[in-house]
């Protein structure tokens, strides 16, 4: 086996072995998207205008807090050391990580929206929207957390911080997810332009998450 | 960095924390008197020469501080961005500090233009916060700022400090655009009626020359801020490194008896 | 192959930790360092396997890798174990002989030698202080790396256990590979080379000087 397919086979073992990771984020966004019609009211049309920005909510949330043991893990038990010692770019290593972090716990939030939809009285075309777009942004969510991982990957209790330092980084892929989504159903807003606009952010994030992760991690490694 | 040539003054004599400190301590005195000089004439103009808005009245003249204060707030960061590269790229001793200083003024002077700006607005929509493009790009940036300022202060070696928010002041640079694109979208798509702008090419000139100068008078006191903060960073520094110092030496002169 | 160091220099966080090492390792040699907690020791071997970026001084492997550095081409055994409870014993040992490659022994194989061959499908969580330590030592049997870099090996091993990790190293080194220890514990089999590290070592005219240390250019990283 190459040594980046074992890398991703032993991610996704520990996170489905430790504390269920993909079950707990998509119990989270349950939870998230559950207790909004509690603030709000149950007003099924104002849920469905709603709808989109509450699961993009959800899944924001559901995906940054899950992010701060991404790094830590590894650094308190020495594992980060030794996957330093390889000629394996950490560029790489970085990459494959956050690949097998939103395989376990990214992709099922992607899987649980349709069926969340339906309590928030969407319409076909709309989950199937809203779908299209966290396929197409949470990866983009876990690559730009990935940085903020690693910038707080020395301290303790990095959780918050994390939170503080990516969110606001976060806006343009809520804003651009959300905005395809409501385009979908909503008749002059395009959905097509948001959606490609998502793509190329997550694109770029593809970039800039492994370089400035990688350059994070080396930095609090020394 | 040590420098040895001192024949001829080069910029990267700076580099020098040493020969920082002094050339700060010259340039201060010509600092100060250029900011007071250009406040008080950008004052007077302020006041005495642009004329009120017909609409506003003189509400108007917040624009004074405010456009000043949004400019030097993006220039700040701007600056932290180009240190962040010399912390990076070339180690450079000064350009951490620098980043550093900047930060908290570039928070300041964006809290100011928030808070000015909701001055401005208040008469004008009625409220004192409206979800306008500028405004919301401004808080964005505000909090960007604040999360830089606490990296800082959470991670208590001064050298991974700073080269972790190097970092994450450089993706912020490349970011920050995109979310500025992305906040104009997502006001076009719920406000369509526009709110206030500045038409540039509409300006005056009674308004625009004090504008010039008022940004004029707010650069010298940025840059005689900035370079106050850094002797400050500069000086605790040493101050940290002289204790460290401190502690060795009674380490080493105890190993010393016992062997 | 012989490991070649000279004057190697490290600066931590403004401090010297590291000032002019010296030494050159012949194949089939172990070098112990020496010296009272808190000198570098740790430091020296963070540097020679380039997780600690050295300041000054050069560090080369005659006869390995030119492709590789130093560290590519070490097993780093430090304080951490690099064990994930959640995986097995066998997992986690593949684990590091996909990444690392060059495999020599099987898990089953390298987890008999130190004893532990009856626990391979066990959750790693399972183990004691002690056989945590020996399966993070037969992490050096599963994949071949010509340079050994430990620190305090024998810490939390009983004496069976410390006469067993004596035989594996003088195995090593009768193959031509390098061990660099640091220990206070004899290891007597080897007839190793010794290096101390004392604080002499450390006192520099340069450092005495108080605005030396914020004048010199940062540490960098690579």
């Amino acid at each position: 086996m190459s040594a980046m397919a074992a890398l991703f086979k032993r991610e996704i073992q520990l996170s489905v072995r430790v504390g269920g990771g993909a079950l707990m984020g998509v119990l989270f966004f349950l939870i998230v998207v559950t207790v909004f019609p509690f603030a709000v009211g149950p007003d099924l049309n104002l849920l469905a205008r709603l709808g989109p920005a509450i699961l993009w909510i959800g899944a924001l949330l559901a995906t940054l807090l899950g992010l701060d043991r991404l790094y830590q893990a590894d650094q308190e038990d020495g594992s980060l050391d030794l996957l330093l010692l390889t000629d394996h770019p950490l560029e790489m290593v970085v990459l494959i990580k956050c690949t097998a972090q939103w395989v376990a716990t990214g992709l099922p939030l992607v899987l649980a929206a349709p069926l969340l939809s339906l309590f928030l009285n969407l319409e076909p075309i709309g989950i199937a929207a809203v779908t299209a777009t966290l396929l197409v942004g949470t990866p983009a969510l876990t690559l730009i957390g990935s940085v903020g991982a690693a910038l707080t990957v020395i301290l303790r209790r990095g959780g918050l911080l994390l939170s503080i330092l990516i969110l606001p980084l976060t806006i343009p892929i809520l804003i651009f997810g959300v905005s395809a989504s409501i385009g979908a159903v909503t008749d002059p807003a395009p959905f097509t332009t948001p959606f490609y606009i998502l793509c190329a952010i997550s694109l770029l994030m593809l970039i800039i998450g492994p370089i400035a992760s990688a350059a994070a991690l080396r930095t609090a490694q020394e | 960095m040590t420098a040895t040539a001192k024949k001829s003054f080069s910029i990267w004599d700076l580099a020098n924390p040493t020969r920082f400190l002094s050339f700060a301590d010259k340039l201060m005195p010509w600092l100060l008197g250029l900011s007071v000089i250009t406040f008080a004439i950008g004052l007077y103009m302020t006041f005495f020469v642009a004329p009120d808005d017909y609409q506003q009245g003189a509400t108007v003249k917040i624009m004074f501080i405010h456009v000043p204060s949004a400019w030097l707030a993006m220039g700040a960061y701007t600056m932290m961005a180009m240190s962040s590269i010399g912390t990076l790229v070339w180690k450079h001793p000064l350009a951490d500090v620098s980043a550093k200083s900047a930060a908290p003024l570039g928070a300041v002077f964006t809290f100011l233009s928030l808070v000015t700006g909701s001055l401005w607005g208040k008469p004008m929509w009625g409220t004192w916060w409206v979800w306008d493009a500028r405004l919301t790009s401004m808080l964005v940036l505000l909090i960007i700022y604040l999360g830089l300022i606490s990296l800082w202060r959470t991670i208590d070696d001064p050298i991974k400090a700073g080269k972790a928010s190097a970092i994450l002041t450089l993706v912020g640079f490349v970011i920050i655009p995109i979310i500025k694109f992305s906040v104009d979208w997502w006001s076009t798509l719920h406000q369509p009626a526009g709110v206030i702008t500045l038409d540039g090419s509409k300006v005056h000139s009674t308004i625009l020359i004090p504008l010039l100068v008022m940004a004029l008078a707010f650069t010298f006191m940025f840059i005689m801020m900035h370079m106050k903060i850094m002797k400050n960073e500069i000086l605790r520094r040493r101050i940290r490194t002289m204790h460290m110092q401190a502690a060795r030496r009674a380490a080493s002169s105890q190993t010393g008896n016992k062997q | 192959m012989q490991l070649i160091v000279k004057g190697l220099s490290c600066i931590r966080g403004g401090r010297p930790v590291l000032e002019n090492v010296t030494f050159t390792l012949d194949q089939g040699k172990a070098l112990v360092v020496t010296g009272p907690n808190g000198i570098g020791k740790s430091s020296l071997l963070r540097t020679l396997a380039g997780l600690v970026h050295a300041n000054a001084g050069t560090l080369t492997l005659k006869g390995g890798d030119e492709e590789l550095n130093v560290g590519q081409q070490a097993h780093y055994f430090g304080h951490a174990d690099a064990i994930k409870p959640a995986l097995s014993l066998k997992e986690n040992l593949d684990f590091w002989q996909s990444f690392y490659g060059q495999p020599t022994r099987t898990a089953y194989e390298a987890l008999s030698e130190v004893d532990l061959g009856d626990l391979t499908d066990m959750p790693a969580a399972y183990l004691s202080a002690g056989q945590r330590r020996r399966l993070s030592l037969s992490r050096l049997l599963v994949c071949h790396r010509p340079l050994w870099l430990l620190d305090e090996p024998t810490s939390a091993l009983d004496a069976a256990s410390e006469h067993k990790l004596e035989i594996l190293m003088a195995e090593h080194l009768k193959e031509g590979g390098l061990i660099v220890a640091a220990t206070h514990a004899p290891l007597g089999l080897l007839d190793p080379d010794r290096l101390h590290l004392g604080r002499e070592q450390i006192a520099d005219p340069f450092v005495d000087e108080t605005t030396a240390l914020s004048d010199q250019p940062q540490e960098s990283d690579r």
